[in-house]
């Protein structure tokens, strides 16, 4: 089955069937197995905005095929009282609607996990140590719903009944998710509402719970919200004033600009009707890159959205962008490579060529958002450092953050005003007479520039991806070369000091350390959480926000033994980075957890990783 | 020597105030010859006289011979030689940034017909209003001599050989893609092209001008069909060009049943002399049909083939603020904290 690492079924079940165990209160995972096209998607959001309304620590996440219509998904919701949000590797309540994939489904359960399903499957014939909830889900639809065709849709909801009272929901809450999941469509409110009320009844009147699963309120939640990645990372361009978008759709990158397009539309459209932006469905990823820079060469805040694929096709305008110095901004929402690889799947794989995407000395800056919070900051904060710097800013988000619902305290309004870098106005040059375009005036390798439109006999340059001197003019003089390119260098070491630094959490001494970045975060900080509580190991952490890296990293590798970097590919890359900035007499302490299945990273296999190669 | 001072003449100015010397650019390092100088002198010459304020405009180019003739013309405009067959993007790029920018775009056959296919066939549909001009030698240069896509069948090379797969005609693709000003010319043709470029300025849309530019290094020679001597004993206009500027006097007559007056968008006329039958530029169907058959015939057809002075903008299509979006300010572009506080209220 797909969607778990857990082998065969252990014998050594914690629980039977039927037998009692103290309550397991909001501390557990409930997985709902269906087809896709099926329209669970309405009722697994209300099931996570129940439990969210509940004021208990929530998350979800949606496993789905590279597919339009009948091919098996699987949607798991984690709710977590110590508000863990990554991935658990275990599934407590299995919800199996999707008969193709049933007997795999409860085959890779633990002992003494639920399952839901239809009676007519009798599952319960392969596990005689899973507690067994069968529901006559046809018959309980035919009565609720008595239009044929929307009873493929109205049967989620009946799971979601059963769920409600076999966990103990609170149902005024569950209520009001229904009522606010169909708010602009009264009566499927009510016919989805009366579905969840007949799963209900059904349970009280037919089930007896031997399980011990249940939710209890909290406060866990108030004033926070919840929001996918990629809709954060649309609403950091907003508000950090895009005004060019092109892109080319792929997943798991669209609904950026899917959802940008709709908040600009909103939120972008001046009193008279005109958009203060312009949105481009490009032919391919290269023209979406070749207008990005187009736009940001002529002073466009401009961008594009892209995952791997696309980030491949952008090569060689990658190299064009970091020579000839544009600003653009690239958001890549990683998927499982190589090639096409797992379309749907989550992987961390593309740091390695973005970091020199393109031929010759090549070198870009690298944002890692590890939350929807700095999908948002680092979204804005993109558009500045790309003008500031004058060169393409990739925000490397994945596609568990972007295209999950996480929850998240409510993202701040920015501070500082919008930074446009170092232009020069046609006032500027009458006071000065005149321009070098690739002069280091200031020192730090950021050179000056104008705008096309500048109203100024001397404000033209020439922009060209060969050979250029400090006035833009052509060369292939030795000296002139070798000077631009340490010139460049010199500004990278400038990014150094305007990315995100890095966050640190250590108590000064722990031996060991770990380095991780972006969605590896939430399994990190569970795991350092099992490692204190089941091995006594107190871990140090690093989380990197940004490459190139600031002197924190080497600090913190250097004050460590033994320094593990987590990280979701196969080849280290993050770990590879690192070794080629740091002394090579510290690279010794690190060491390399990966994890490269297309699940995302989950905290149980970060600890028994780090516990062998601990020896303990 | 003289004895009294004569003060020099005052230089000759265009109807901005501006002499020639401000429109020119750098010296060109192409071959003494090539054809691509002459397009050169025919811009440089057609937006002195069309009063074009140079910083208003944005040259973009490619790669190959023919993209870094922008360095040869207009250096107080802002320019970009970008990559290989993808300025269209860059192109589109910075026209959605500053749409009252004007685009010049001059690319060649390899740049153009074969790696940049792709970028140039939705540049052409998408209207985008910008002039783009082909320089067609039927070779590369810069990689000496080797056939590009628009080199005939049966055209013979130095080395002896044969092109044996037909060429792109980029004139009836543009038409059918939905580019509003078509045209041919020849860089020998000087009366010609400078009627072309000048109506090219007054148009709104994008205007796609495929300009034979013979290449005297590599494709010069007893065979080519893209020679000095083949496209003088081989061209044929269509039509004879006109251009009247909006800010002219239009006071001559001419023959409405010979010659088609085309009202440009900025004002400017457009006068079409037939010299074909059936010669109807606002017909795309027609404009093909005289392309196919002058082919058929072994003739090079040149004149404006398709006009429609009209039709939507890429730009306009947006529906963008009437300024760039390039320098917008600040309260413009950042939407304010209520907005972000209803949005995040809706979250919870």
């Amino acid at each position: 089955m797909a969607t778990t690492n857990a082998s065969a079924p252990s014998a050594q079940g914690e629980s039977a069937a039927g037998s009692t165990t103290r309550p397991v209160v909001n501390d557990f995972s409930i997985q709902v197995a269906t087809v896709n096209g099926s329209g669970s998607q309405s009722a697994n959001a209300v099931l996570l905005k129940s439990i969210f309304g509940m004021g208990i620590p929530v998350s979800g996440k949606n496993l789905f095929p590279s597919n339009i219509a009948g091919l098996p998904t699987w949607y798991t919701i984690r709710a977590s009282k110590h508000g863990y949000v990554a991935r658990k590797k275990d599934i407590d309540i299995l919800v199996a609607m999707n008969p193709e994939t049933a007997k795999d489904d409860i085959l890779s359960l633990r002992a003494g996990s639920v399952a839901i399903y239809e009676e007519g499957l009798n599952l319960q014939q392969y596990r005689e140590d899973v507690i067994c909830y069968p529901v006559p889900f046809d018959k309980l639809t035919a009565q609720v719903c008595p239009e044929a065709k929307l009873r493929k849709l109205v049967r989620n909801m009946i799971y979601v009944g059963v769920v409600a009272k076999l966990t103990q929901m609170d149902m005024a809450v569950v209520e009001a998710a229904v009522r606010r999941q169909f708010a602009k469509k009264q009566k499927a409110a009510d016919l989805n509402w009366g579905a969840v009320q007949a799963g209900y009844d059904y349970t009280t009147q037919s089930l007896t719970k031997h399980d011990p699963f249940v939710l209890e309120r909290m406060h866990a939640t108030e004033g926070k919200i919840i929001i996918d990645g990629n809709a954060a990372a649309a609403l950091g361009a907003m508000f950090a004033g895009v005004t060019v978008v092109t892109w080319y759709p792929i997943t798991p990158s669209s609904s950026v600009v899917e959802q940008l397009i709709d908040y600009l539309k909103k939120y972008r459209v001046e009193q008279d009707g005109k958009a203060s932006f312009a949105v481009v469905q490009a032919e391919d990823e290269l023209a979406a890159v070749g207008m990005v820079l187009g736009a940001g060469w002529a002073g466009a805040r401009s961008m594009t959205a892209t995952s791997g694929p696309g980030i491949s096709l952008m090569a060689e305008f990658a190299g064009l962008g970091y020579f000839s110095e544009l600003p653009g901004v690239i958001f890549d929402v990683q998927r499982v490579g190589p090639s096409t690889g797992l379309p749907t799947r989550t992987m961390q794989g593309d740091l390695l060529s973005i970091a020199y995407l393109s031929h010759g000395d090549t070198k870009h800056v690298m944002l890692l958002p590890g939350s929807v919070k700095e999908c948002f900051e680092f979204g804005g904060a993109a558009f500045d450092l790309a003008e500031q710097l004058q060169t393409p800013i990739f925000v490397l988000s994945d596609l568990d953050l972007g295209m999950n619902n996480w929850m998240s305290e409510p993202f701040d309004y920015p501070e500082t005003p919008i930074q446009r870098g170092k232009v020069l106005t046609a006032e500027d040059l009458k006071r000065l007479g005149g321009f070098g375009r690739y002069k280091d005036v200031d020192g730090d390798g950021i050179p000056y520039r104008t705008l096309p439109g500048t109203d100024h006999p001397k404000a033209a340059y020439f922009t060209r991806g060969s050979g250029h001197n400090e006035q833009a003019l052509y060369t292939e003089r030795p000296d002139d070369y070798q000077n631009l390119m340490e010139r460049l260098n010199r500004k990278f070491d400038t990014a150094r000091t305007m990315v995100p630094a890095p966050v640190v959490v250590q108590n000064g001494k722990s031996k060991i350390g770990i380095i991780a970045f972006g969605t590896s975060d939430f399994a990190v900080t569970e795991s350092r959480d099992q490692m204190k509580k089941e091995y006594g190991l107190e871990v140090d952490y690093l989380r990197l926000r940004a490459w190139p890296f600031t002197p924190e990293v080497l600090d913190f590798v250097a004050s460590h033994e033994r320094v593990y970097v987590v990280e979701q590919n196969r080849d280290a890359q993050m770990l590879s980075l690192l070794k080629l900035d740091l002394p090579a007499e510290e690279t010794v302490r690190l060491r390399s957890v990966r994890h490269f299945n297309g699940l995302p990273i989950d905290a149980r296999s970060v600890t028994d990783e780090i516990v062998l190669q601990e020896g303990i | 020597m003289a004895t009294t001072a004569t003060p020099p003449p005052a230089p000759k100015v265009n109807r901005i105030g501006l002499p020639v010397l401000d429109y020119r650019g750098g010296k060109t390092t192409l071959c003494a010859g090539c054809g691509h100088n002459a397009i050169s002198e025919r811009i440089i010459d057609s937006l002195y006289e069309m009063g074009i304020q140079p910083e208003r405009v944005m040259k973009l180019s490619g790669i190959g011979c023919s993209s870094k003739s922008p360095a040869y013309f207009l250096s107080r405009a802002h320019s970009f030689n970008s990559v290989h067959g993808r300025m269209p993007s860059v192109a589109t790029g910075a026209l959605l940034a500053n749409k009252t920018m004007m685009g010049l775009g001059v690319s060649g056959d390899g740049d153009t017909a074969s790696i940049g296919m792709g970028q140039f066939v939705h540049l052409m549909r998408r209207n985008l209003p910008m002039i783009y001009i082909i320089e067609d030698n039927g070779v590369y240069g810069l990689t000496k001599g080797q056939f590009s896509a628009t080199a005939d069948l049966g055209s013979k090379l130095k080395t002896g050989v044969i092109n044996d797969l037909p060429a792109i005609d980029t004139c009836a693709l543009a038409i059918q893609l939905g580019a509003t000003f078509v045209g041919r010319s020849f860089s020998g043709d000087k009366k010609q092209l400078s009627a072309m470029l000048k109506a090219a300025i007054a148009h709104k849309g994008t205007v796609m001008l495929d300009v034979i530019s013979p290449c005297v290094t590599f494709n010069d020679h007893e065979g080519s069909t893209k020679s000095y001597k083949y496209m003088q004993e081989h061209e044929e206009a269509i039509a004879e060009v006109g251009f009247v500027p909006h800010f002219e006097d239009i006071s001559v007559d001419y023959d409405a049943g010979s010659t088609f007056d085309v009202r440009m968008h900025d004002g400017s006329h457009l006068r079409l002399h037939k010299l074909h039958e059936n010669y109807n530029p606002t017909d795309r169907v027609q404009a093909v049909k005289a392309l196919m058959e002058a082919h058929e015939k072994g003739e090079v057809l040149t004149g404006v083939f398709y006009i429609d002075p009209e039709k939507p903008t890429f730009t306009e299509l947006l529906n963008m603020v009437d300024d760039p979006l390039a320098t917008l300010p600040q309260e413009r572009t950042r939407p304010s904290k209520q907005v972000l506080d209803e949005i995040m209220n809706r979250l919870k």
